[in-house]
């Protein structure tokens, strides 16, 4: 059953996430998360013949390593909800035709995940599907190549810059059960302030976790430090701090705030700039990362809002600005017996 | 939330960070001014060697064209780029990366399509702007020598 307040989704009977899994590439393997993942490559061809089928397969590599952790045999998935970012969302449709289970893509830019996990929650707790996946991918090589320049091409990155990961995140996700529960979900609004720099999407994207974050707190009464922690998805370092900044200016003091964009590189080492993007950073940090700390009990609350910036090459260059949107879920640790 | 669009580019803009643009401004200006040294040099070795200055002038060009290329193969030429920025932008070799990087990259795209068709999507509009830029000069030229007034050509 799922009830409404406002712009977020209570379920009363909270669907779970069974099982997780992260996989990742090169510099996700040199970072300060590589030991929490599932399978790490330090080829980010994957042994493909392009980027846009080594990210397919990274998607593949997730979907079955989370199915080979629930202990969960391909046929008895009855639906995924995947997205990349990747034009048409390739990665996920081409991944698809490899598992053959129905299939329907979703696309939100960096918050795919989020999106995917608010769906597939819904349709979990409706009865709409028992054993859902639900994942996202990004390659920074094919979003490189599709959204800037080619790979060889020598050009500066500005500081405001993020880097796309290289990683794949998937989650399966049941009515009831073993697992993390999702108590809630908001889909966010879409909110432009008029940012029109392709190389500082943390500031675009700010605005839309603001907002996502302010609907949720006020839609359930609650308060940031009522959560042992507020992870947001690929703000990177100047978005993390717009947003502590927008929602001091609401009257809410965020502490206890990470950013996935933040955390899954060593910003000044791996030379990342502002921190890591793409749909596939804040999938990873939450399947290898996050979940795991629920799983185990050192975090009982958590909220994941994943942002995403929903511009196109062709609206940049028409000089539009970047519109964004988060979606949020509240995670809950499984209730441990004693 | 309150905040209007302009408060925010303000808040923006102050956050920052902002690119180091004297670091930046140094770093082109030493690997442009060595890419120009190192062009001088081979004009001057093939000057040496007895060649017309015309003929040096276009060796050097053609020999810089495919130092760049070979280090853009090799995966060199965008980790100077990376600080060098313009310095290693404006001069030949810059060029010369924007040309071979595209055709490197949509390879995959098959010869034709991808190679063929992508590998003037940077470089095309330096083409076609410095093509107009030569006719608008020429028409200049041409009007100034029909007025008797004397332009460098």
């Amino acid at each position: 059953m799922v009830n409404r307040c406002g712009d977020t989704l209570l379920f009363e009977a909270p669907p779970v996430i069974a099982a997780g899994a992260a996989v990742g590439g090169k510099k996700e393997s040199e970072g300060p998360l590589a030991a929490e993942f599932d399978e790490l490559s330090s080829d980010n061809r994957l042994g493909q013949s392009g980027w846009e089928a080594a990210e397919t397969h990274l998607q593949l590599r997730a979907a079955r390593l989370c199915l080979k952790k629930a202990a969960l045999p391909q046929e008895k998935v009855q639906l995924a909800l995947a997205g990349d970012l990747q034009a048409q969302c390739t990665a996920s449709s081409y991944a698809m035709r490899e598992l053959g289970v129905p299939f329907a893509g979703v696309f939100g830019a960096c918050s795919t995940m989020a999106e995917a996990l608010g769906l597939g929650a819904v349709l979990c707790s409706s009865g709409a599907a028992r054993n859902l996946l639900a994942m996202a991918s990004s390659h920074f090589c094919a979003a490189e190549r599709q959204f800037r320049t080619p790979l060889s091409y020598g050009a500066v990155r500005t500081p405001t810059a993020q880097w796309t990961a290289t990683a794949a995140g998937c989650c399966l996700l049941q009515p009831q059960g073993e697992g993390v529960g999702i108590a809630a979900a908001t889909f966010g609004r879409v909110q432009d302030y008029q940012v029109k720099d392709i190389n500082n999407m943390g500031a675009a994207m700010a605005p839309a976790a603001a907002s996502t974050l302010l609907h949720y707190f006020r839609d359930t009464n609650t308060e940031p430090q009522e959560f042992d922690c507020i992870y947001t998805g690929d703000l990177g370092q100047v978005g993390s701090q717009l947003l502590r900044e927008l929602l001091a200016a609401e009257g809410f003091l965020l502490k206890n705030h990470v950013d996935c964009g933040c955390i899954l590189f060593d910003a000044k080492e791996q030379q990342v700039k502002s921190g890591g993007s793409g749909p596939g950073c804040c999938a990873a940090v939450l399947c290898g990362h996050i979940l795991p700390r629920l799983r185990r009990g050192s975090q009982k609350r958590v909220l994941f809002a994943a942002t995403g910036a929903l511009m196109s090459q062709t609206t940049f260059l028409q000089k539009e600005s970047i519109p964004a949107v988060a979606h949020l879920v509240e995670l809950r640790g499984p209730e441990k017996e004693n | 939330m309150k905040l209007s669009a302009q408060e925010y580019a303000r808040r923006v803009r102050r956050i920052g960070p902002h690119s180091p643009l004297g670091m930046d401004c140094l770093w082109a200006f030493g690997v442009g001014g060595c890419i120009c040294l190192l062009g001088e040099v081979l004009r001057q070795r093939y000057l040496a060697l007895g060649l017309e200055a015309d003929l040096a002038g276009t060796l050097t060009s053609c020999s810089l064209i495919a130092l760049s290329a070979v280090l853009t193969t090799l995966g060199w030429y965008q980790k100077l780029a990376a600080k060098a920025g313009a310095g290693s932008l404006v001069p030949i070799t810059g060029f010369a990366n924007a040309v071979v990087s595209a055709a490197i990259e949509f390879k995959s795209e098959g010869r034709v399509l991808g190679t063929g068709a992508k590998m003037f999507t940077i470089a095309g509009p330096v083409i076609v702007y410095g093509t107009l830029a030569a006719v608008v000069y020429g028409v200049v030229l041409w009007a100034a020598g029909a007025l008797g007034v004397a332009l460098p050509s």
